[in-house]
């Protein structure tokens, strides 16, 4: 294959910038993973650039003398209410938005966006003032319900342009062979929209994950990973803390993983 | 099997509006077809009668219950849409078996009715395959296969044919009229290809701008246009038009002069410009000998144009600023620029009140 010569310059600096992009990613997470697990002498011997021997100890010790394992449970669990509890209200008012006309919507549309410009900050303290009253403070469920508010916006956005990518004929079509408006939805547009929606739940699990700053404010005794780790690590040896970031990131490597191919297609339709 | 009646609906979309009350009665086992141009409001009105949309005004009848706010599962109908809807999440076997699942036909019956509707629409081989490995003719004929395997009180069919190649869509006219009569149900069928509709049809209904203009047999459309639309939609090449004014039994035209039958005289009293119709194949040369049963009115033009079509001809001839189409069998032959006599054969002609645009005659 000949190439000419602006053509050849413009791959190269492609690959060159797509190379600088990919470090710019990996190279921490490298890191990161190493440190993990370098045993901690080789770790702090200053000769060597990167340590060549490794164990499992740091992870196992952030995990169950630290008793990391609780609170990673404790994330566990927020972020599964969160979607679950994210996905009941805003699935339906996702699918409303894709498929019905009322007075008034796209004010609807706006004001869900403008929702997503409030700094969690901001939140934080109001959050925890209504906490405290209602007997919500220090529980799971109001972790959960606090970051159900920062991935509602999303959830109802993104799966009503799920919906919107899905002709509404496939629906009626169901409705006219004797499917009810219910039925429909549940054995045609949902398992059409799956893959999207699956998507969408990894994206408020990762969110929800890593969410740190409301999690520290609102629970104290159980906290969850990022907010626990905030707090232990601080005081840790090096090694542990990159135990703790392996211990992070990790979930979110598998998933994204995993639904690469589908976290493509709902960015693809969210652009759109 | 029930009949079917819609009295005064109207749907309106916003400023649009789509259905302008229709009434239309239409018997146990009929089949009807709505035929207009695009845009006109036939898909709306299936919408209407299958429940997917609900009018703003009028009822909808199937034999003497009101169904007009009835859910559509619970109308006992089957629609072919025009962008199809088959299941992309489904393989053309499961597609045609859905329904028949949702209402509960043994597993075994299901298989042989499937089998049945897919070598009728000779879409045999493809039952395994998912609607994205399918072309969009056989995407139709798997939304018509999927329609007629639940025997449905009324059949609704919104252009089920209109991708299909010329061949394939005359085979499956025949296929589909001869199933309805086997089955005597009711059919609602929209096209707005007029063969079609004239072929298949028990009654046509012909649609403008959210209105029925008539509704009648093939023959009755054809032959007693009732209006300046219809006498201009259906027929190919179109039906000739020209003003005439009236006075008593002469139409002139400014170039040429009409004398009608004494007895036209009540017929025309009163109206002082009327719009004449005459179809291209009821215009003859005079040279080839008028056939039997023709009342001629003789004129003369000039021959402006040939289009020959291999078995017919159609002559472009002038008279004055007036075109007439004239369609004469393909062995007629005649120069470009010469003079000709043709008759118009008065039994033929239709006359329309220029006003209100609806026939006279
Ligand atoms: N959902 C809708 N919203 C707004 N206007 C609509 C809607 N559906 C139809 N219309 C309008 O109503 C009129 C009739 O549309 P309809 O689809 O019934 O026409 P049609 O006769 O089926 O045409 P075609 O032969 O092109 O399919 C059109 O002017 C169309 O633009
Ligand atoms: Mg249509």
């Amino acid at each position: 294959m000949k190439m000419y010569k602006g053509e050849a310059l413009k791959m190269i600096l492609t690959y060159a910038l797509a190379s600088i992009i990919v470090a710019w990613i990996l190279v921490p997470l490298g890191l990161i993973f190493i440190s993990a697990f370098a045993v901690p002498k080789e770790y702090y011997n200053i000769h060597k650039l990167i340590p060549l021997a490794f164990t499992t100890e740091n992870v196992y010790t952030l995990l169950f003398v630290l008793k990391a394992w609780k609170s990673t449970l404790n994330s566990l669990i927020v972020a599964g209410l969160t979607i679950a509890i994210s996905f009941a209200l805003g699935l339906p008012t996702g699918y409303s938005l894709a498929r019905f006309m009322f007075k008034g919507k796209d004010t609807f549309k706006l004001l869900i966006i403008g929702l997503r410009m409030f700094p969690v900050i901001v939140l934080a303290i109001p959050f925890t003032v209504i906490y405290l009253k209602i007997g919500l403070a220090d529980t799971l469920i109001g972790v959960a319900l606090a970051h159900t508010a920062m991935s509602l916006p999303f959830v109802v956005l993104i799966t009503s342009s799920l919906f919107s990518g899905i002709p509404v004929d496939y629906e009626e079509a169901g409705m006219v062979f004797g499917l009810s408006r219910f039925e429909a939805f549940f054995r045609i547009t949902l398992p059409l929209a799956l893959p999207g929606l699956a998507a969408a739940a990894i994206f408020v699990f990762i969110m929800s994950w890593n969410e740190v700053f409301i999690a520290s404010v609102l629970v104290l005794v159980n906290r969850t990973l990022p907010a626990d780790i905030l707090v232990s690590a601080l005081n840790a040896p090096d090694p542990l803390k990159f135990a703790a970031g392996f211990i992070m990131v990790l979930p979110a490597m598998i998933f994204v993983f995993f639904a690469r191919k589908y976290l493509i297609q709902v960015w693809g339709i969210t652009i759109r | 099997m029930v009949s079917v009646r819609l009295e005064n609906l109207v749907k309106r979309f916003g400023k649009v509006t789509a259905v302008d009350h229709i009434s239309l009665a239409i018997k146990n086992g009929e089949f009807v077809v709505l035929l207009g141009p695009s845009g006109c409001g036939k898909t709306t009105t299936l919408r209407l009668i299958s429940g997917l949309e609900l009018p703003d005004e009028g009822r909808i009848y199937f034999d003497d219950s009101d169904v007009t706010y009835l859910p559509p599962k619970e109308r006992n109908i089957s629609m072919v849409f025009q962008s199809y809807a088959v299941w992309p999440h489904m393989t053309v076997y499961d597609n045609i078996a859905f329904p028949m699942r949702i209402k509960k036909v043994p597993e075994d019956e299901i298989k042989r009715k499937v089998k049945w509707a897919a070598e009728l629409l000779r879409i045999g081989e493809l039952l395994d395959r998912y609607p994205h490995q399918l072309s969009g003719g056989q995407k139709q004929r798997v939304a018509v296969a999927r329609a007629i395997v639940v025997e449905p009180a009324v059949l609704l069919m919104d252009e089920p044919l209109s991708n299909l190649d010329a061949l394939l869509r005359m085979l499956m006219r025949s296929e589909i009229k001869k199933l309805q009569r086997r089955l005597k149900v009711t059919t609602i069928y929209v096209t707005h290809d007029q063969v079609e509709a004239m072929v298949m049809a028990d009654r046509v209904a012909v649609m403008n701008k959210g209105r029925i203009m008539q509704i009648g047999t093939t023959e009755e459309i054809y032959n007693k246009p009732a209006n300046l639309f219809v006498a201009g939609f259906i027929g190919s090449p179109r039906m000739n038009f020209f003003e005439a004014s009236v006075s008593d039994t002469i139409l002139d035209t400014g170039y040429f002069k009409m004398k009608l039958p004494e007895e036209m005289k009540q017929v025309l009293e009163g109206y002082e410009t009327v719009i004449v119709g005459i179809r291209p194949e009821d215009i003859h040369p005079v040279e080839r000998g008028i056939p039997p049963g023709v009342k001629p009115i003789e004129l003369e033009g000039r021959v402006d144009f040939i289009e020959p079509l291999g078995s017919d001809t159609i002559i472009h001839l002038k008279i004055g600023e007036i075109l007439l189409l004239v369609k004469v069998p393909g062995s007629y032959i005649v120069e470009m620029g010469r003079k000709l006599k043709v008759a118009l054969d008065f039994n033929k002609l239709h006359i329309f009140d220029k006003k209100t645009e609806k026939a006279i005659l």
